[in-house]
This record gives C-alpha cells, sequence and structure tokens, in this order.
C-alpha cells in the first residue's frame, strides 16, 4: 500500500509539472499577442512602449527560458506576477479561492444530501412518482445548460419574485465578517456576527444550485443504478430469508455497497464542481477562482493562466489520489489486491 | 448512466408493448426533437419570419406578440429569427466537434490499443494529461488564445474532447483484439490495419454510436457556453449562448434569454434520450426478456 502511494503521488507530481508545460506551449504558440491585448491601441502602435512592455514582463527572452522562471518560481512558490491584475498570481489565487471553496462545498453536500436520498428512494419504488421525479431532475439537471438555468433562477427569485439576494457574496450593506478562513460562513460564525451569516447564506442559495444541478442528477442516476444492481445480490436475498426488516435491508446491507461507486464520482464531482464553476461565478458576480479564470484567458494573462491551470491540475490530480484511496477503505477486495 | 439493466426488469414487468413504449418511446420523441431542429437549421432562411441581422431601433425589446412570437431583443431584432438561424451554428458545431473528435480518439486509440507496447503507453498517457484539466478551463484558455470565431473555439473543444474517445476506442478495441475472428483474420494473412478498421471497428462501434449521440448534447451545451463569455461567436451572428449573453441583464424583459436557452435545452434532452434509446437497443443485456 506505502508503495502504491509513493508511485502515485511521484506519478502525480510528474502529470502536474506535464500540465504546466501543456499549458506553456498553447499560450505561447498562438496567434495572440498579450502586449496588444494589454496595452490597447494607442501605447501598442508605439514600438518603444511595446519593447518595454515585453523587457518588463520577460516576453522578449526565448521562451525556453521563460518557462525555466516559470518553473524556477514554482519551487519558490512564486506563481509570478499577474499580467492584468499586477500582482503576484499566488496572492490572486489565495485571495480569490475561498469563494470559490465555499460555494463549491455547499453545492456539494446539496447534491449529496438531495442525490442519494432520491437515488434510493427511486431504486426502491421504481417506476413510482418519485422515480420519474428522479429522472426528471438529473435529466434537466445534466440537460441544462448552467449559464441559462441561473440567468432563469436570478429572473424568477430576484428579479421576479424578489425573494433571493441579487449576485455577489455579501450585500454590500453588510460589514463583510473579518477574514480568520475567507469562507463567510465561518467567518460570521467565529466572529458571531449572525447577521452577516444570514446575508452570506442567503447569497449562497441560488448559485449553489444551479451549481448544484449537473451533479446532483448523476449522482442521482449513480446512487439509483447502483441500488438496482446491489438488490439482485444474493445477500440481500439471504437478508430477506432471515426475515430482516426492509429498513434494515436498505440502510444496513444495500447502501453501503451501493455508495461504493458513488464515492467515486463523488470525488470527481467535487473536482468539477471547485474548477467548473466559471459560468456560474460569471453570472452571480461571484468573486471566485471561475470569475479569475476567465479574466485570465480572455485578458491572455499568461502567468495568470498558467498559475490556474497548475492549480487546478493539481487539485484535480489529489482529488482523484484521494477517491482512489478511499476506494481501498470502502472495499476490502481492492485494498488486497493493491497490497499485494 | 447504467440505467439499463433495471430498465429491462421493468420492461419485462410492463409486458410487450409496454416494454416497446418503455424502451423506444423516448428514443423515437428524442429522434423527432433531433430531426425537427435539423430541418429547422436547413430551412432557416425560409421559415424566418424576419431577416435574423435586421436591426429596428423603434421595436427595442418588445415583449412576445402576433408580430414577434418570441418577442425583440435590445436593438430591435426578432428573437424568433435569430433562434431559428442560431439552430444552425449550434448544430453544426455540436455535431462537427463531436464527429471529428469522435474519428480521432478511434484513430488514435484503436492504433494504440492494437499495436501495444510504446505506442498504447504513450497515448495513455497523452490522454491522461488533457484528462487532468477541467475541459471547460481547458477549452476556454486554447479558445481564448487562438482568437474570438466559430472555427478557433471548434479547435478548442476538439483538443479536449478526442480523450475520451480514444479511451473508449482503446478498451474495446482490447476485448475484441482477443476474439477468435481476429485470430481468423490474422490467419487468413490480412494486414494490420485492414484488420482493425474492417474488423475491428464494426464489431466495436455500438458504444462508441451510444457515446456520440449522448455527447452532442454535451457539445452543444459547451459551445453554447463559450459562445456565452463571448468566445464562440462574433456578433451579429446568431448563436444560442451568445443570444442567453445578450439577454442575462434583461431580467424584466425575459424573452429574450429564456427562448436561446430552452432551444438547447430541448435540442440536448433530443439527444440525451436518442443517446439512451441507441444503448438500451445495442445493449443485448437490456434486449434479453
Amino acid at each position: 500500500m506505502f508503495r502504491y502511494l509513493v508511485m502515485r503521488v511521484a506519478g502525480m507530481a510528474v502529470m502536474a509539472l506535464l500540465a504546466t508545460l501543456v499549458v506553456f506551449l498553447i499560450a505561447n504558440q498562438v496567434p495572440g499577442d498579450p502586449v496588444l491585448a494589454q496595452l490597447g491601441d494607442l501605447a501598442a502602435s508605439d514600438p518603444n512602449m511595446v519593447a518595454r512592455y515585453r523587457a518588463r514582463w520577460g516576453l522578449d527572452r526565448p521562451l525556453w527560458e521563460q518557462y525555466w522562471i516559470f518553473l524556477r518560481g514554482i519551487f519558490n512558490g512564486d506563481l509570478g506576477i499577474s499580467i492584468s491584475t499586477q500582482r503576484p498570481v499566488l496572492d490572486d489565487i489565495r485571495q480569490y479561492a475561498p469563494a470559490t471553496v465555499e460555494l463549491a462545498t455547499i453545492s456539494f453536500l446539496l447534491s449529496l444530501i438531495v442525490g442519494i436520498p432520491l437515488g434510493v428512494l427511486a431504486a426502491i419504488r421504481r417506476d413510482t412518482w418519485i422515480d420519474n421525479l428522479a429522472r426528471f431532475i438529473s435529466l434537466a439537471g445534466v440537460s441544462s445548460p448552467t449559464f441559462w438555468l441561473a440567468f432563469i433562477m436570478l429572473a424568477l427569485f430576484y428579479g421576479g419574485l424578489q425573494i433571493a439576494p441579487g449576485p455577489g457574496r455579501i450585500d454590500l450593506s453588510v460589514m463583510t465578517p473579518p477574514s480568520v478562513t475567507g469562507l463567510y460562513l465561518i467567518d460570521a460564525a467565529i466572529a458571531g456576527d449572525w447577521e452577516a451569516w444570514r446575508n452570506a447564506a442567503a447569497h449562497l442559495i441560488l448559485p449553489s444550485i444551479v451549481l448544484a444541478s449537473g451533479t446532483l442528477g448523476l449522482i442521482t442516476r449513480t446512487t439509483r443504478a447502483s441500488m438496482l444492481e446491489a438488490m439482485t445480490q444474493d445477500y440481500v436475498r439471504v437478508a430477506r430469508a432471515k426475515g430482516l426488516r426492509e429498513r434494515k435491508i436498505v440502510l444496513g446491507h444495500l447502501l453501503p455497497n451501493a455508495l461504493i461507486p458513488v464515492v467515486t464520482l463523488g470525488g470527481l464531482a467535487y473536482a468539477v464542481l471547485l474548477t467548473g464553476a466559471v459560468m456560474t461565478e460569471t453570472i452571480f458576480s461571484w468573486p471566485g477562482l471561475g470569475r479569475y479564470t476567465f479574466r485570465s484567458a480572455v485578458a491572455l494573462d499568461f502567468p495568470g493562466i498558467m498559475g490556474i491551470t497548475l492549480v487546478v491540475a493539481v487539485v484535480y490530480l489529489v482529488i482523484n489520489l484521494l477517491t482512489d484511496l478511499s476506494y481501498a477503505l470502502l472495499d476490502p477486495r481492492v485494498a488486497r489486491e493493491r497490497a499485494e | 448512466m447504467s440505467a439499463t439493466t433495471d430498465d429491462a426488469t421493468s420492461a419485462w414487468r410492463a409486458g410487450r408493448f409496454g416494454r416497446w413504449r418503455r424502451r423506444f418511446g423516448l428514443a423515437a420523441f428524442g429522434a423527432v426533437i433531433v430531426l425537427l431542429w435539423i430541418v429547422i437549421a436547413i430551412l432557416a432562411p425560409v421559415i424566418s419570419p424576419y431577416p435574423f441581422e435586421a436591426v429596428d431601433v423603434t421595436k427595442r425589446l418588445l415583449p412576445p406578440s402576433q408580430l414577434h412570437w418570441l418577442g425583440t431583443d435590445a436593438l430591435g431584432r426578432d428573437v424568433l429569427s435569430r433562434l431559428l438561424w442560431g439552430s444552425r451554428i449550434s448544430l453544426f458545431a455540436g455535431i462537427v466537434v463531436v464527429a471529428i473528435g469522435a474519428v480521432l480518439g478511434v484513430i488514435i486509440g484503436g492504433v494504440a490499443a492494437y499495436a501495444g507496447g510504446k505506442a498504447e503507453e504513450l497515448m495513455m498517457r497523452a490522454t491522461d494529461l488533457v484528462l487532468c484539466f477541467p475541459p471547460i478551463i481547458l477549452a476556454m484558455a486554447i479558445a481564448a488564445a487562438l482568437g474570438i470565431g466559430v472555427r478557433n473555439t471548434m479547435i478548442a473543444m476538439l483538443i479536449v474532447w478526442w480523450p475520451k474517445f480514444a479511451r473508449l476506442a482503446r478498451s474495446l478495441v482490447l476485448v475484441q483484439r482477443s476474439q477468435e475472428y481476429v485470430e481468423a483474420a490474422v490467419v487468413m494473412g490480412y494486414g494490420p490495419g485492414r484488420i482493425l478498421f474492417r474488423h475491428i471497428v464494426p464489431n466495436a462501434v455500438g458504444p462508441l454510436v451510444v457515446l456520440v449521440t449522448l455527447d452532442v448534447g454535451q457539445a452543444i451545451i459547451t459551445f453554447a457556453g463559450l459562445s456565452f463569455l463571448g468566445l464562440g461567436v462574433i456578433p451579429p451572428m446568431p448563436e444560442w449562448g451568445a443570444m442567453v449573453s445578450e439577454g442575462r441583464e434583461l431580467v424584466d424583459q425575459w424573452w429574450v434569454a429564456t427562448f436561446p436557452g430552452l432551444a438547447i435545452l430541448s435540442v440536448v434532452v433530443g439527444f440525451n434520450f436518442l443517446g439512451d434509446g441507441i444503448r438500451d437497443w445495442l445493449d443485448p443485456k437490456s434486449r434479453r426478456q
């Protein structure tokens, strides 16, 4: 198991490095010119300005040297300076990450809390209204474009019914809680500021529902399918024959077995939520990594794009690794196979 | 995703006609939706009541009426006409990206799996590399770097799209390679190219067709999303994602953004139903009574 772990972590590091190389090459081998994107027409027409700008950001050095500088920086905990915000990329990421973590975590919990029971109910009450409801929710979740769903939610609950707060993490009139973790719900709770807590929580409702829509459907479908699969197993028949109550069979025998594939999917879903919030954050003016990524991409801000890609790829890889490990914990057969 | 075994069992319960309807009813419905949109895309110039680019500032943001069934947008353009025209780009982008992605994926994955060894290892690592990025972020970065435009956005999508087909094709070929008919073909003295593309691929094509069909919907959503972010089409070209983007601030003039979104939703649902139906039809497990 230890050997396996070391191999996996080493492989992960190699992948993360290669990932930065890929982004670096893409960003540098394309027609778009960051100087022109940044300077504007007037300044870009002055060759002196352009040359100084290039020298300032190291854009006049050879390609491999630029990449080497970037790599050396990473090992010193330095991801370079963002061209568009003029601040260290790491500071930017540190500033924007909590908003995304908070939103993604709430969405993740939402999809689990709704998705798993719904999937279980859909499986044990198959072909009833609840099964159809589950089917409808997962289809709608997978099929509706996030950006449109976000608009509909805002138009309906903020614009029309006026029962939900508008975009942003917290109302301007409310004091932001003193930053400890950067997660408003936790910071407000630490400060004992319940007005801010309620306000931040209200702001989270619409975006987290929108963000959760896709993963909720996936988790519901997977739970249902794997419950149905588990129901055909012999141990369930044995449990029935023993005269166990249905409740006990479902919660004690079926669910633990059926949840194994859900764990795999859950890990992936959390990674998707953390990194896939681009649309949701853009529409809800959520000051998170998704919006930051979008802005860096549009501004051709190479340090920004590379930094975020590295962070995102590492998050993806780490979550994948944790998922695999938890898989081994949950299913003794997998653990035995890998120990050998 | 794998709702096939249970569908089969419940179909068995519902009797013969019920079984057909359960298994193919939704697929037929999906096929009708998809066909309808394809017909609309072809006939857009004929059936659109107004030219899609006709600006008329005296008719800004009119609600749906008899003259403008789906209302007008901020420039006084007819939303229905733009929506009908928009189907062309959305369907085109979705279908072409998935088709090329699938062909590339099958060639790369199939050849790698059949060749084995270093080639296979290289291919698997390459797909790993692409798959360790969230697709939308990678596509966004590439599309932004290449510059705005339908072709560039489609290229960006292709780069993130082929690996899943390569992986599926690889696993399918690996299964088929050990089959007896392949050994027979080898004995017959056929070359590897012929065996791979004339014998193995046709036998392994079922699951690929399912993935392709289900994927067109996702590709349409992704393309619309990139357009929504301002990367896909150049205005005034009508495209559904861009249309939602134009109407996103107009909460009171809900029709501007709502209808294009419904169009995306309907076409994606259509492809999902169709794909599920094809899977049930091809999957021997669900055909078993």
